[in-house]
């Protein structure tokens, strides 16, 4: 099914400026994959080049961070909106 | 950060050819309170504005690495303010956190983990009695303070 994917604005250059794209798959890890494919400029980016979450990368499904669910193996439904999100951190040294 | 360089540039436009931040007195007071109320741990949150610098609103948010040394947005609130700005024609265009000891400088850590070249990168230093205010571009990892411009009625817009 497709799904859309709200993505943050550093990635949106990999995607002619788009902020949500559509993209077919049955679970996180699939339409992560996909994305990837599709536009090769967020490749390592989102997953890493192993096939794991980027540590610095948070995914939503709608409210819920997908570490607490399922993690890649997240199951999706037709009206879910994934959002992708960088970590925000830093400090002082 | 630079924007197209116009055929006739005059005073009016060189503000555009120079990146700032812009915000009113009121909103760098928030911030700088918020990171008070969070001493000994820094503080944090996100800047709500228009892509050429004018912060429309501050979002303190909570520390999640609770920490004197580091800090984390909360990702949720993130997420949360991100929709809310998208909703109201605004975008998230920067974060703000304290240096309790340090300098109010972009610290390596700040660098490296620097989310998006776009943002703002605004540092409070409450190493001394009164409290800064500083604001930087960081970009491929090299660092650009940029004037903060305090809208107020002499400077409306």
């Amino acid at each position: 099914m497709s799904v859309a994917i709200r993505l943050p604005t550093m990635l949106r250059p990999a995607v002619s400026g788009q902020s949500v794209v559509n993209v077919d798959g049955a679970t996180i890890g699939e339409v992560l994959e996909t994305l990837q494919l599709t536009y090769p400029g967020i490749a390592g980016q989102v997953l890493t080049h192993e096939g794991s979450l980027h540590r610095f990368v948070n995914v939503y499904v709608n409210d819920d961070d997908v570490r607490y669910l399922d993690k890649l193996d997240t199951k999706l439904a037709p009206d879910d909106v994934v959002s992708i999100l960088p970590a925000v951190a830093g400090g002082s040294h | 950060m630079s924007g197209q360089m116009p055929e006739n540039p005059d005073e009016e436009d060189l503000g555009e050819l120079v990146s700032s931040l812009r915000i009113t007195e009121e909103r760098l007071a928030e911030m700088v309170a918020h990171c008070i109320r969070c001493v000994p741990e820094e503080g944090c949150g996100l800047l709500v504005g228009e892509q050429d610098g004018s912060v429309v609103s501050v979002h303190p948010t909570q520390n999640v690495a609770a920490s004197a040394q580091v800090y984390t947005v909360d990702p949720r609130e993130y997420l949360r303010i991100d929709r809310q700005a998208e909703d109201d024609g605004l975008a998230v265009i920067g974060v703000f956190h304290s240096h309790t000891h340090t300098d109010p400088w972009p610290s390596p850590t700040d660098v490296r983990q620097a989310p998006d070249a776009a943002w703002h990168y605004v540092l409070i230093g409450l190493r001394h009695e009164a409290a800064s205010t500083r604001s930087y571009r960081i970009v491929d990892g090299n660092i650009c303070e940029e004037p903060v411009v305090v809208l107020d009625r002499y400077n409306p817009t």
